[in-house]
């Protein structure tokens, strides 16, 4: 299948200090890529390029086979690369409804009951029909981001990208999140996910691109990459994450 | 006193009313003009434009430095005197206050944009809106809330400061009570009338900001 999102090359410095370093990737349709790395080295950056809330500064980034840069009309990929962030960003001002219907609305300028409809059978599939008229504020931390998946999910995307949308969320509500990411996974949409969950990294992914200062260090299958990883940083990698995980009890005093 | 007083008042009624209309209507066009421009100041400093942040900073850096009676004189006798260019005095208070105010509007309007989490611009271009469509449907709306009491201020302030017209020839409420006061010499009962004039024009203002404060507390 054809190529969805293709870097060649791509670079990015902020001022003199740079944060990605001639990343190559390409992302089939349907894909689900999980990119992985310590902190600090570049995977929400790399993400915010994709779709445009940052601009390389050298190589290539192709959309649907066309080239984008500083000039393109972002506007219009946004459109079909939704993002959903860390910390939810749903807007305090508006009910839960106008914070979906606001892109479908006032930048597709779709009829307003097609695009409410569509929104009330998004909320369903996410388990918050109920929610429609509730505040921002009224809800849990995992309600909220399953409300922003909704909203990025409104436009149509033809590519989702997930920035750790689980990691400002208390432990009982990664679930709920995680749940709805598997279901789009599942649904067959081309998904770009930056997560330090592992078990869920290994349960979604395609494909494992593990990241270390600005650099794509290795890409496998998550099978290959969890129980053989190719390169010393990945090992140290996956140590860390084990250790917590399989950290032996205290004796007892 | 108390008779005579009142008897004053209901006397000079209509020139106080004509004043009080002035006076009003030169604060309105102020406030109207320094709301416009203190939005465009506000977002023109939180768009990340280094050249139009500069300029900005330097408007209101003049404006802050020089006093606005200065700034009136400038413009009532500096710009004939510079330009050739004559401006009637309404005018020319109503610029006044509505540059000077688009500075004190401007900056409240920018301090309550930068409080915003920056996500929140993120979030609302991620789903395609322009950077002027973030502004008019996410951030300022976001904003409103907190920018309310300190915009409040400025407008009462606009108010108050509106009688430095008498300086360059309007008749204004407060021009007319002195005209009253060298008439009749009744100094207390127009003071006091000018008292209660500046206080009912103002305090509806801060009724008004409290109740779109409890609104927007969503
Ligand atoms: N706007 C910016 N200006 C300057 N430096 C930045 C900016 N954004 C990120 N950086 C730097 O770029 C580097 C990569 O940041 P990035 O947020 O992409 O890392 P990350 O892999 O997402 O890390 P984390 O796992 O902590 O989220 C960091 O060193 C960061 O300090
Ligand atoms: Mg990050």
């Amino acid at each position: 299948m054809s190529d969805v999102i293709e870097l060649r090359g791509f670079s990015k410095h902020f001022g003199a200090h740079p944060v990605l370093n001639g990343i190559d990737l390409a992302v089939r349709q349907g894909e689900v890529v999980v990119i992985l790395g310590p902190s600090g080295c570049g995977k929400s950056t790399l993400l915010r390029c994709l779709n445009g809330l940052e601009q390389g500064s050298a190589g290539e980034l192709r959309f649907n086979g066309e080239r984008l840069d500083a000039r393109s009309d972002w506007r219009a990929v946004r459109q079909q690369v939704g993002m959903v962030f860390q910390s939810y960003q749903l807007f305090g001002h508006l009910r839960v409804l106008d914070n979906i219907l606001l892109g479908p609305l006032r930048v597709q300028k779709r009829a307003p009951q097609e695009a409410q409809a569509q929104a009330l059978a998004l909320l369903e599939r996410v388990g918050l029909a109920d929610k429609a008229l509730a505040w921002p504020r009224e809800l849990s931390g995992g309600q909220q981001q399953r409300i922003a998946i909704v909203r990025a999910l409104c436009m149509n995307p033809k590519v989702m990208l997930f920035d750790e949308v689980t990691a400002a969320l208390d432990p009982e509500m990664v679930k709920e999140v995680l749940e709805v990411i598997l279901d789009l996974a599942e649904a067959g949409m081309t998904l770009l996910i930056v997560t330090h969950e592992m078990a869920f990294a290994r349960a979604v992914a395609d494909r494992i691109v593990f990241m270390d200062g600005g650099r794509i260090a290795e890409q496998s299958p998550p099978e290959a990459f969890f129980s053989n990883p190719q390169t010393a940083r990945a090992q140290q990698f996956l140590e860390r994450f084990s250790y917590v995980e399989n950290l032996p009890r205290r004796k007892a005093s | 006193m108390a008779t005579s007083g009142f008897e004053l008042l209901w006397q000079t009624a209509p020139q106080l009313a004509t004043g009080a209309g002035r006076t009003l209507a030169i604060s309105a066009c102020g406030i109207a003009l320094a709301t416009v421009l203190g939005l465009a100041y506000g977002i023109g400093r939180t768009l990340g434009i280094a050249w139009l942040d500069r300029s900005l900073r330097v408007y209101l850096a003049a404006w802050r430095a020089i006093p606005v009676l200065v700034w009136l004189y400038l413009f009532f006798f500096g710009l004939p005197m510079f330009l050739g260019l004559s401006v009637p005095a309404f005018a020319c208070v109503v610029c006044v206050l509505g540059l000077w105010g688009a500075s004190e509007v401007g900056e409240v309007v920018r301090g309550a944009l930068r409080s915003l989490p920056a996500g929140q611009r993120d979030a609302a271009l991620a789903i395609g809106l322009g950077r002027l469509q973030a502004y008019a449907w996410v951030l300022l709306p976001l904003a409103r809330k907190r920018m309310t009491p300190g915009v409040i201020n400025v407008y009462t302030r606009i108010i108050k400061t509106s009688s430095l017209a008498v300086l360059i020839g309007v008749v204004d409420v407060t021009k007319i009570a002195q005209q009253i006061i060298e008439r009749t010499y009744a100094s207390v009962t127009l003071y006091s009338f000018l008292f209660v004039f500046f206080f009912l024009a103002c305090y509806p203002l801060s009724v008004l900001s409290r109740r779109l404060e409890q609104r927007w507390s969503h």
